[in-house]
């Protein structure tokens, strides 16, 4: 019988063989996992099971320009193979984190890609106007797709008019250098027409797919399970629907770098998103199982990548929808 | 503060269920854990992965660490009492010897121990969550405190470590809500008189929510401090997920949404909230001004 301790010493992921380099519109990240925003807090928690530093970035909790409570508990119903959440983004507001929670990821050596959440096109300008500058910024995800809000019209992703103003607004005030993802929701008709909308209004990058709007009711009680009725599902149920965005996003723009995000939690799965068209693939609810999954997910993509012959990510990304080619060929 | 932090940094370990025991409705697990024993001190919990590695059950699932060994023919062992409430600790209670059991631990703040050595401390414990209260008792013995322990339950079958309470306690008291055994009642229908026979110092108190508040409120009106350790429901236990908050008022007697897996389990009593757990008050800091607010 033997035991392992995962945590120490876990080994470094080391495969000279596969260039793992992504592309985040403009910027390149060393490899292509990321955490995903609201499931890493700001880096502190996680890397105490492993060097944040080592991940492509780390993805925040998304930031707001005040202190914020969030809704009341219960916050969490577990579904199939998933789950449903409505924090409603609990944080502590961009001055807390401009002090506190930004500087330690850039001490730590990592690579921050701040999600930032405002309720009006001048709060995210405001939100990308105290950014600017700021040590360790890699990027900036704008998250217009939050599903937690009393009002359906509040979701600006739901609105390609929408979208391309809060973006717009963002990109101008973000240094041209950072590069600006606009997150979007799966939740509306045309994913591409509001991918398109983001792209024109300046968006350098996409992050696909944020959490479905679902809901879960208590055969008890016969009531809502989750005290904010509503909530957002993510988890390994929501992966094909994550597959389906970034394939329809990446077979139209085929040029804009994706951040693919939904249900990951093995190297295959981060795979399937990085050949649907990812560049890169953040690790989200699978986090909340096993806090070590980013690090574990990294070493098995940089093996299932090498496994199918591909000499680097880039090689990989949306290799689905190149029929007929096979690898060595080009 | 920071050698503390160091002692206590979680570790994620792959263990196995090394003995399973049902004790009246509940079942008793010992885990290999090594690492996770060696750190924990009373109070702490660990974070079980469920189902097997292509579970649906995606979360975790927290557990109050009954006892913990350092030292075993297998490594350090944690050893928990699991309530069968879902399809999670359902497949623990059914899982036998050597099912691998993915571990995180220890998490969470400990109890704190008085540091007066002669305290007299009474300890509070609600079904099974009285697990965590006798590895407490072993540590304020070390102290040379007094323990008496009061133990309340639902029913006889609902109870959790009586005899242990009765060889670690100067008195022990058990109440049931069906009369089963002990005194029928709640446990506060007869920690008035407990305390005022043991001469009570401090009151440490872990169970439903209902029992804390009743416990940390009946302290209160005497002036006792009192430790609470609270069972919110959590998707990760490590601080992340922001889902198993609760109000509490800090040292500024401003009110937070506090994590109570990080900033928990164990609580001042007099610092939450407890008839607004569940809610979020209007004085929170970052409470919503209008009744539209979003976001996860």
């Amino acid at each position: 019988m033997s035991f392992t301790v995962r945590t120490v010493d876990a080994p470094r992921v080391t495969q000279p063989d596969c260039d793992l380099a992504a592309d985040l519109g403009g910027q390149t990240l060393p490899n292509p996992v990321l955490t995903a925003s609201g499931c890493a807090a700001a880096g502190r928690e996680l890397h105490q099971f492993f060097d944040v530093a080592e991940l492509g970035a780390v993805v925040t909790k998304s930031i707001m320009l005040e202190p914020r409570s969030g809704r009341p508990t219960p916050r969490m119903a577990e579904t199939p193979s998933g789950m449903l959440n409505s924090i409603g983004l609990q944080g502590p507001g961009i001055g807390h984190f401009l002090e506190h929670d930004l500087p330690w990821l850039h001490e730590h050596g990592a690579r921050a890609v701040v999600s930032i959440a405002g309720g009006s096109v001048e709060e995210f300008a405001e939100l990308a106007r105290r950014l600017r500058g700021a040590p360790g910024l890699a990027a900036v995800e704008v998250n217009i797709s939050c599903p937690n809000v009393a009002d359906r019209g509040l979701v600006f992703a739901c609105s390609p008019s929408a979208s391309s103003d809060v973006v717009g607004a963002v990109r101008r005030h973000t240094a041209p250098s950072v590069p600006v993802l606009a997150k979007l929701s799966p939740d509306v008709t045309d994913i591409v027409e509001i991918a398109r909308a983001c792209v024109d209004a300046g968006a350098d990058g996409l992050s696909l797919i944020n959490t479905l709007l679902g809901m879960a009711l208590d055969l008890d009680t016969m009531r809502p399970v989750l005290g904010g009725v509503t909530g957002g599902l993510s988890g390994p149920a929501v992966k094909p629907v994550a597959v389906r965005c970034i394939w329809q996003v990446h077979a139209a723009l085929p040029d804009v770098p994706l951040v693919g995000m939904g249900g990951v939690r093995s190297g295959l799965d981060a795979l399937e998103l990085v050949l649907a068209g990812a560049s890169a693939v953040s690790v989200g609810t699978a986090v909340f199982g096993d806090p070590g999954a980013p690090v574990r997910v990294l070493r098995e993509l940089t093996r299932a990548l090498t496994d199918r012959g591909f000499g680097s990510l880039r090689e990989a990304v949306g290799h689905a929808h190149r029929p007929g080619q096979l690898l060595g060929e080009s | 503060m920071s050698d503390s932090a160091t002692q206590t940094r979680p570790l994620q370990v792959s263990g196995e269920i090394l003995a399973s025991r049902r004790v009246g409705a509940y079942h008793h697990l010992t885990l290999v854990a090594p690492g996770i024993a060696e750190r924990a001190r009373p109070g702490h919990f660990v974070a079980l992965a469920v189902g097997g590695e292509r579970s649906g059950m995606i979360l975790r699932r927290a557990f109050s660490i009954y006892q913990s060994r350092a030292t075993g023919v297998y490594g350090g062992t944690v050893e928990i009492v699991v309530g069968v409430h879902g399809a999670g600790t359902r497949w623990l209670a059914e899982q036998h010897p050597h099912t691998p059991v993915d571990v995180v631990g220890p998490l969470g703040k400990p109890f704190s121990l008085p540091r007066d050595g002669g305290a007299s401390a009474t300890l509070v414990g609600g079904g099974y969550g009285s697990a965590p209260l006798f590895g407490l008792a072993e540590a304020l013995h070390k102290r040379g405190c007094r323990v008496d322990f009061v133990l309340g339950a639902a029913s006889a079958d609902r109870l959790f470590g009586a005899l242990d309470a009765k060889r670690m306690a100067a008195t022990v008291a058990v109440t049931t809500v069906d009369g089963s055994t002990g005194t029928r009642g709640v446990v506060t229908d007869v920690l008035p008189e407990l305390m005022a026979r043991a001469g009570t110092d401090v009151v440490y108190a872990c169970g439903p929510m209902g029992m804390l508040r009743a416990v940390s409120r009946l302290a209160a009106a005497q002036g006792i401090p009192s430790q609470c350790a609270v069972e919110e429901s959590m998707a990760c236990g490590i601080g992340v997920c922001m889902t198993c908050v609760l109000p509490v008022v800090g040292d500024d007697g401003r009110t937070r949404m506090v994590r109570s897996c990080v900033e928990g389990p164990v609580f001042p009593g007099d610092r939450v909230r407890w008839d607004d757990v569940g809610t979020v008050p209007p004085e929170t800091v970052g409470a919503p001004a209008a009744a539209a607010t979003g976001g996860h």
